[in-house]
């Protein structure tokens, strides 16, 4: 078991013939990831990498039964492929593109209200189930088949949790990068809902960063509902005020989103925030 | 992006929003003919910086005649404004505001802003203008209205008669505010803004409504999509090192310790930071190399780095992913070859072909070391750091 994508998990790739959708691609298929085709408009009819390559969404559904996209287009054309895939069906949206305008994601994200489809990120990683399906940017090697489900806003913060807790023997169920824009498609809870029903995932690895309040909310949630152990870490605890550190989303503005309120709210929750990166696998270990 | 507020007014005006009467100056001769052609008996002088604040430390003056606008204008061109909201450096006064002043019966504040977590544009206003809106909502909470507007439907009269009501508008004012708040709504979505601020709108003896002060930030990622927006910009209100950096695809932002930190990817850079301020260290920037180092990057990181003369070593923090770590090494070597680094250099590289990385690292003849894992590599850099402080 795992969450959201397994071996069986049919992918497609909008934009399939670019730079990145060839080179992320085949990573996919090195990897087993069950990737049926892509798109690029004006392209449709051709072969790539020796998929079928479409010129809608529609048609690459209807042809192949895939039930999840990754996205590699350019930032001004990501909510338009987005809500591409949502009409067409498609229940698993992985947006890896960094840059999508925030009142395009305003609009995007009450579009999809009410439809049977989700949104990883954009601005992140993607989704991997070690051993089965690999959607998205991450580096393959580091995985290995476990019981950790891990949950990051950061990139390679979910790398560093992946080595670790594969350096510990524990392994993932499922890893996935939410993406570090501050209007995103699933959050900590939507997916901390999952890896609570999941019956492989033993423990869970959650890793915020300042700005928002999402990490707060996920703390409220886990409170009521979550009872598996948690180890939770946020980066940005010495970061200054006001300034964007990186991520579009990572800023403390006003006196909110701090560091320090976020693994407050964590610590009430019964969660074991580590104040160390380095401390993540380790605590995760003496938690189960 | 931050634009001044003189910038700021001038939209507001293509928006239908009422603001004060004035013009900006660079001299003090502009700015003496300004007050002369505004005919009137006091003027404000306002310092145009990209931080608020500015009242607080003279950075907004009144004047009595058009001499004292000569002069309060004479005085701050050319000097740097230190407010709350700066650095310690301050930030330099190229330009003034130059307006008429205005009897005031309120002030009142109004703001729109992306809100996160409900996803929605949200109007924020309360009575206690003139403050910052931070210390109003925890201090005072209740007097806080706020209006959340749904995408599909935009605003609509009832949002605009909800705050006229709560700030106890005059009948007559509603339509006034109605107009600002269609103005401020349209600016928003027509140009990608991320906040705009009115602190204070000002209710006037004669009861017009207007916006005193503006404050307009606009969406990094849409600054393409509106090149008449990325024309207000003015760098000489941004950090110098950073605008330089952000040619180079690197994202750095000055601290300041004497650590140099050198990082893939965001959140590991600020997770860096962190481990070198637990160790006792104090980290020099943050600086993100982004997803594909290469040498020129690193090159250009490590320039960016030694050009802060406080730094005494510097702590490079790779996960090599899909760059594996062999070829990032590589390019750790090419860029210390090419240019002159005479401080301690510790490398932690972890991922892909992770020993291969720190073997290339290691016996170079350089001051350069490869650490075993980040704990270590940020305890060394600490070490090195007070050994040469």
């Amino acid at each position: 078991m795992s969450i959201l994508v397994d071996k069986n998990t049919r992918v497609i790739c909008q934009g399939f013939t670019g730079k990145q959708g060839t080179f992320h691609s085949q990573q996919a298929l090195d990897y087993g990831t069950k990737l049926v085709g892509g798109v690029t408009p004006e392209r449709g009819g051709a072969t790539h990498l020796g998929l079928p390559v479409f010129n809608t969404v529609d048609e690459a559904v209807k042809n192949t039964g895939a039930t999840a996209t990754v996205i590699y287009v350019p930032p001004f054309f990501a909510a338009d492929a987005i809500l591409e895939a949502v009409d067409a069906g498609i229940e698993l949206i992985v947006c890896i593109t960094e840059g999508i305008p925030t009142l395009q994601m305003l609009r995007v994200k009450a579009a999809m209200q009410g439809t049977k489809s989700l949104l990883i990120g954009a601005n992140c990683p993607g989704i991997i189930t070690p051993d089965e399906c690999k959607i998205g940017i991450m580096p393959a090697s580091i995985h290995k088949a476990g019981v950790i489900g891990i949950v990051s806003r950061s990139g390679t913060l979910t790398y560093e949790s992946v080595h670790q807790t594969t350096q510990q023997g524990l392994g993932q169920s499922t890893c996935v990068g939410i993406g570090g824009d501050p209007i995103h498609g699933m959050n900590f809870i939507d997916v901390l809902r999952l890896f609570q029903a999941d019956p492989k995932t033993k423990g869970i690895v959650m890793v915020g960063e300042i700005g928002g309040s999402d990490e707060e909310a996920a703390a409220e949630y886990i409170k009521a509902h979550v009872t598996k152990p948690i180890v939770a870490y946020i980066a940005g605890q010495t970061a200054p005020a006001g300034k964007r550190m990186g991520h579009a989303g990572a800023i403390v503005t006003g006196g909110k989103g701090t560091a320090e309120s976020k693994m407050n709210a964590l610590k009430t929750a019964g969660v074991e925030v580590v104040n160390a990166l380095t401390d993540i696998g380790v605590a995760m270990q003496r938690c189960l | 992006m931050n634009i001044h507020e003189y910038q700021a007014k001038q939209l507001f005006q293509n928006y239908a929003i009422p603001i004060p009467k004035g013009r900006v100056a660079t001299t003090a001769i502009e700015a003496e003919k300004i007050a002369q052609e505004l005919t009137h008996e006091s003027w404000v002088v306002k310092a145009q910086i990209h931080a608020g604040g500015r009242g607080k430390v003279g950075g907004v003056k009144v004047a009595k005649t058009p001499d004292d606008v000569f002069t309060f204008t004479h005085e701050l061109l050319g000097t740097h404004l230190v407010t709350k909201q700066t650095d310690c450096g301050g930030l330099p006064i190229d330009s003034v505001l130059i307006e008429k002043t205005y009897p005031i019966k309120r002030e009142l504040y109004l703001s729109l802003l992306v809100e996160r977590s409900a996803e929605r544009l949200v109007f924020v206003a309360s009575a206690a203008g003139g403050m910052e809106i931070e210390t109003v909502a925890y201090e005072m909470p209740e007097q806080i209205i706020t209006v959340t507007i749904h995408p599909a439907t935009g605003l609509q009269a009832s949002h605009c008669r909800k705050i006229a009501y709560a700030l106890k508008l005059e009948r007559a004012q509603h339509s006034q505010l109605e107009t600002i708040m269609r103005g401020m709504m349209d600016l928003f979505l027509a140009k990608d803004a991320s906040q705009i601020e009115i602190n204070p709108l000002i209710e006037t003896e004669s009861g017009e409504l207007i916006a005193l002060d503006a404050k307009i930030n606009f969406d990094d990622n849409a600054l393409a999509l509106h090149p008449d927006i990325f024309a207000l910009r003015d760098v000489r209100q941004e950090e110098a090192k950073e605008n330089e950096a952000q040619q180079f695809g690197l994202n750095y932002i000055a601290l300041d310790g004497n650590i140099g930190c050198m990082v893939n990817g965001a959140g590991l850079a600020m997770a860096t930071m962190d481990l070198v301020k637990s160790k006792g260290g104090f980290p020099a920037n943050f600086l993100d190399v982004g997803g594909g180092t290469n040498v020129e990057k690193v090159c250009e990181a490590f320039k960016l780095i030694l050009a802060d003369g406080t730094v005494k070593a510097v702590l490079v923090n790779i996960f090599g992913g899909i760059v594996k770590c062999d070829v990032i090494a590589q390019g750790i070597l090419a860029a210390m070859a090419q240019i002159e680094v005479n401080i301690p250099v510790v490398v932690r590289l972890e991922g892909t072909n992770a020993e291969q990385g720190r073997a290339l690292l290691t016996n170079t003849g350089l001051k350069l070391y490869a650490a075993n894992d980040l704990n270590h590599a940020a305890e060394q850099v600490v070490a090195f750091a007070e050994a040469t402080a």
